[in-house]
């Protein structure tokens, strides 16, 4: 199966990704359902792009991004990493990937070990990576970091619980800068913080990004800071993607009636401008049970019969342009 | 209705403490927690009487250097005076000299056999915390086993049991040393390592531990660095009550005479000499009775102090 | 929803006596490192009927101000220093626990941003809302649970009659979010106080309940005082906005002037720094962050708590707080500018 390519060198590309929970119960710990977290993610991000990957709680987006950089292990499909299989790879060869693929995480006050100093934080990947030859070196680089994420030199004696949600989010930032990966897994990098730091955050991964080449996949459930940053968007839905496109098409054009629905939902801060909403009826269905067929078929408004007996693919629409409904695009 | 919901500040008053470092010296997390200990009176001075009570065993001897097997019969059965000032027993013994000796032993063998009790929790609790599915299982069947048993029937049989053995291999008083030790403190790790495995199981899945797992940590470095630094507030708390609890036990073995030989003297064992002479010389007994539950009761109050001051949801 | 937005901005600075006056508003915290100032000298006034925002970032006095109306603020270690809470010209607080009790709910009703925590799990949500109908309202039980499942339905819970036996565990979150809704107006209060009621919600869920609260609002005819750092959700909601900074309102205004003309620099920021959906074609501008972080209540500094942060701050700014002026009708401004 071929997924959605973007333009330039492939850097990363999900083929089928799938990662399904047991649920245990019993005495025994017999497995008896499963929560089919991700069902069957594929797509390709282009070196030095930024994609962005948006959907509501639940829809499986964080999972996706723990999947590739194995934090959980995937139940099955392939991750490959400049054409190497993620998937099946040993402890030493991850051990080494760990320093092409970064993460940054959502909560500022749980990402940050407490009993640590900053500089023990930053410099703890130069460590394990024997990146520093002595102590100085090891200092000076973290020195570095400190200065090319917006912090002071003298921070890096302090604890975290000394600093603000968006000084702790630079903190984590540079902590995955320090082994200079090539693809930073940002997942909602800036949802936990006030809106006047949102704003600083997001310049300063647009900065670094054009500093270090760097190439994002930026997980979120806010449409409209994934709207500013990405250059091509995905929609998760219940474990699926529904739609990938460009990021301006996307939100210019989106073909699944979900995708419509999300961006209509979004509150505009300007009382001026009246647009129609799409109320979506009824909550996201559970998981563990996805609805048959098109998993949106129950909330849908353009919903026909057959959407709940066959599962539609995803396909290009238009160049680039992918979208997984049996009736748009 | 939503009237009477308690109303939690959290998200609004304490944080605007935290925007900005403004102190000029880092403030470890050691650090803070002594200052929050500090402002808990009752431990505080709990601590004192604590460290005074340690001085006294240590220093106790060459302060006040009366023998302690010293037998005088004129002088028998005497309530405090200048020369005897916790009196004598019904030796003539002084009991001044008895008790500090005694509260060495008793002291020594709590913060042993916590030191067992908390080392064997932690090892089971951390294996248990650390590897899911059936290791797990097996530990804490284990625990729950360990749990379920008689503990004092047990203690002592095991007592009876190994005495002589002990006895053989590390001498009369270092064999029931070792013995009381290692069955006291392996009849009370459980609690610590439930309390362990409880700690490692919520802490693995933070994301600072995940975050180390992205950096290619090896699962020694992320529960040596990360999960158990997290993981022993509590059970520094559970450890203080640990010993408290086995200098209880220390005197209860010695009370039923199957502690130390008798001609040494612990604070359980006088308290079982001077069972007999309660009507005539209630001192005796008061006094190593005093000991004891001060000792318990300063720990326990230290223990509090902790809680309060090591309290996870107030670091993290 | 935006249809009553134009006919109430312009009653906002009528004659009438406000529903809600706080004035001068200071309750502050007291801390092992001292005094926090977390609502510090804050005025606004709701009148009836209308919507007013309450925006502005954590640790801004938001919530603070909106607690205290009810008086459920924790004494130790809060205290209120200063300022009257006037309800329906009432001053609130020196009044008795008893005497709140018969303000809270009947006229006067809060929902939370934690639609899960807010109900209490080993109840049905049938019994819950009964027993607010029961005590204010003086009705048996059986009455009072006829009247949960009337309220059920109001807020377009599916099958009302079957769910009211349900407990808190088996709702969705915006669901349980119905559900406290359900139990606020379940005595028709004049206001209803909504703390980030959609925070923890998905925006699609989060769309549903607005909805709601609008219907329910036309319905019942209530004020709503929404407290939120949302601003696309103040300006699709909202008559009349105040803006808060470190315990001060730095601006109020009717929403379209706000949005149209912001005065304060920390609300010019405020709405700048939001990314736009709406605005895909004229994209990939920098966003203008405001630099540095929230000052410490602590110890604030005498100026205009904003200063630090502020491109236009001037040597006068660190010495004096502005005072609030009106730059146009029914906005006011809290800068020298």
């Amino acid at each position: 199966m071929s997924g959605p390519q973007p333009s330039g060198e492939t850097l990363l590309s999900v083929r089928d990704l799938r990662k399904h929970f047991a649920i245990t119960g019993g005495v025994f710990s017999r497995v008896v359902d499963k929560v089919h977290a991700v069902d069957g993610v594929s797509f390709d991000i282009a070196a030095g792009e930024t994609l962005g990957l948006v959907g509501e709680s639940g829809c499986g987006k964080s999972t996706t991004g723990r999947c590739i950089l194995r934090l959980i292990e995937p139940s099955s499909g392939e991750v490959l990493f400049q054409g190497a299989d993620v998937t099946k790879m040993k402890t030493d060869a991850l051990r080494a990937l760990r320093r092409d693929m970064q993460i940054i995480f959502q909560d500022p006050y749980a990402s940050l070990n407490p009993r640590l100093t900053v500089g023990a934080i930053i410099g703890e990947a130069l460590t394990i990576h024997n990146l520093a030859a002595s102590r100085q070196a090891l200092e000076d680089r973290v020195v570095q970091l400190l200065e090319t994420v917006g912090l002071q030199p003298d921070h890096m004696r302090r604890f975290p619980h000394e600093f603000s949600g968006g000084q702790r989010q630079r903190i984590g930032i540079a902590r995955a800068l320090a082994v200079e990966p090539k693809l930073v897994i940002c997942d909602e990098p800036v949802s936990a913080l006030d809106v006047s730091i949102q704003a600083q955050v997001i310049n300063l991964l647009e900065d670094l990004q054009e500093q270090f080449g760097l190439t994002y996949l930026f997980i979120a459930h806010d449409l409209s800071v994934v709207e500013h940053i990405s250059t091509r968007v995905a929609v998760m839905y219940l474990g699926r993607v529904v739609e990938i496109a460009p990021s301006r098409d996307l939100y210019d054009n989106p073909l699944h009636p979900y995708t419509e629905a999300l961006l209509s939902a979004v509150p505009i801060p300007d009382p001026t401008v009246k647009r129609k909403r799409i109320m979506l009826q009824g909550d996201v269905p559970n998981p563990i049970r996805p609805p048959s067929g098109c998993h949106f078929h129950t909330r849908c408004p353009i919903a026909k019969p057959d959407c709940a007996q066959r599962v539609p693919e995803l396909r290009e629409s238009k160049p680039g342009h992918w979208v997984s409904c049996h009736y748009r695009g | 209705m939503a009237g009477s919901t308690p109303a939690s500040l959290s998200a609004d008053a304490p944080r605007v403490g935290a925007a900005a470092p403004r102190k000029s010296r880092p403030v470890t997390p050691a650090r803070e927690a002594w200052r929050r200990f500090r402002r808990h009176r009752l431990a505080v001075a709990s601590g004192i009487v604590l460290i005074v009570m340690f001085a006294a065993v240590a220093l106790g001897p060459i302060i006040w250097p009366v023998p302690i097997n010293d037998i005088d019969f004129a002088a028998k059965l005497q309530g405090p005076s200048w020369a005897h000032p916790l009196g004598t027993d019904d030796l003539g013994q002084d009991l001044l000299a008895r008790l500090l000796y005694g509260g060495r032993i008793s002291l020594a063998v709590g913060l042993a056999a916590m030191v067992v009790a908390v080392v064997v929790g932690i090892l089971v609790g951390a294996l248990a915390g650390m590897s899911s599915g059936r290791v797990d299982a097996v530990l804490m069947w284990l625990t729950d086993l360990f749990l379920s048993l008689p503990q004092l029937p047990l203690l002592l049989l095991v007592i009876y049991l190994f005495r002589d053995t002990m006895k053989g291999i590390f001498g009369v008083e270092g064999g029931a040393f070792v013995l009381i030790v290692v069955v006291i403190g392996g009849l009370r790790w459980m609690p610590v390592a439930r309390l362990v495995r409880a700690q490692f199981l919520s802490l693995r899945e933070k994301e600072f531990v995940e975050a180390a797992r992205a950096l290619g940590a090896s699962k020694t470095r992320q529960v040596v660095q990360h999960i158990l630094p997290n993981a022993l507030g509590p059970v520094i708390v559970a450890g203080t009550i640990d010993v408290a609890a086995a200098i209880i036990a220390e005197s209860t073995l010695s009370f039923l005479g199957l502690g130390f030989p008798s001609d040494v003297p612990t604070w359980g064992s006088v308290l079982r000499d001077a069972k007999d002479y309660l009507d005539i010389a209630p001192h005796w007994a008061l006094f190593p009775g005093a000991a004891i539950f001060l000792a318990v009761l300063a720990i326990n109050f230290i223990g509090d102090g902790l809680r309060d001051a090591l309290d996870p949801r107030r670091v993290l | 929803m935006r249809s009553t937005r134009a006919e109430s901005s312009d009653a906002s600075v009528c004659v009438a006596e406000p529903l809600l006056d706080i004035r001068g508003l200071k309750t502050w915290f007291k801390t092992d490192d001292g005094m926090v100032r977390a609502v510090d000298g804050v005025d606004l006034h709701i009148d009836r009927g209308e919507t007013l925002g309450v925006v502005g970032e954590s640790g801004c006095g938001k919530t603070v101000t909106a607690r205290s109306v009810l008086k459920l603020i924790d004494m130790p270690p809060g205290r209120f220093e200063d300022g009257e809470i006037l309800w329906q010209g009432r001053n609130l607080i020196p009044l008795e626990q008893a005497e709140m009790n018969k303000i809270r709910a009947r006229e006067i009703a809060i929902i939370f941003q934690e639609p899960m925590t807010s109900l209490n799990p080993v109840y049905t949500v049938g019994d819950q809302i009964a027993e607010v109908i029961e005590l204010h309202q003086k009705l048996s039980r059986k009455q009072a649970l006829v009247g949960a499942a009337e309220m059920l339905r109001l807020v377009n819970i599916p099958h009302p009659q079957r769910r009211v036996h349900d407990y808190p565990h088996q709702f969705s979150g915006g669901m349980r979010q119905r559900v406290m809704i359900a139990m606020a107006l379940s005595c028709q209060p004049k206001l209803l106080i909504a703390d980030e009621p959609t925070t923890a919600l998905d925006v699609t869920i989060q769309a549903q309940i607005l909805e709601l609260m609008q219907e329910m609002k036309d319905k019942f005819g209530m004020a709503i005082m929404l407290i939120t750092h949302a601003m696309g959700v103040v300006a699709e909601t909202c008559q009349r906005v105040t803006v808060m900074y470190a315990g001060k309102v730095v601006e109020e205004a009717p929403v379209e002037a706000l949005f149209g003309n912001p005065r304060h620099p920390y609300t010019q920021g405020l709405i700048r720094s939001i990314p736009r959906v709406d605005r895909a074609a004229e994209k990939k501008q920098r966003l203008e962050a405001i630099a540095g972080t929230v000052p410490s209540l602590l110890d604030p500094p005498p100026g205009c708590r904003f200063a630090s942060r502020c491109k236009h701050a001037m040597e006068v700014c660190t010495r004096a707080m502005p005072p609030l002026k009106e730059v146009g009708p029914g906005h006011f401004v809290r800068c020298v500018l």
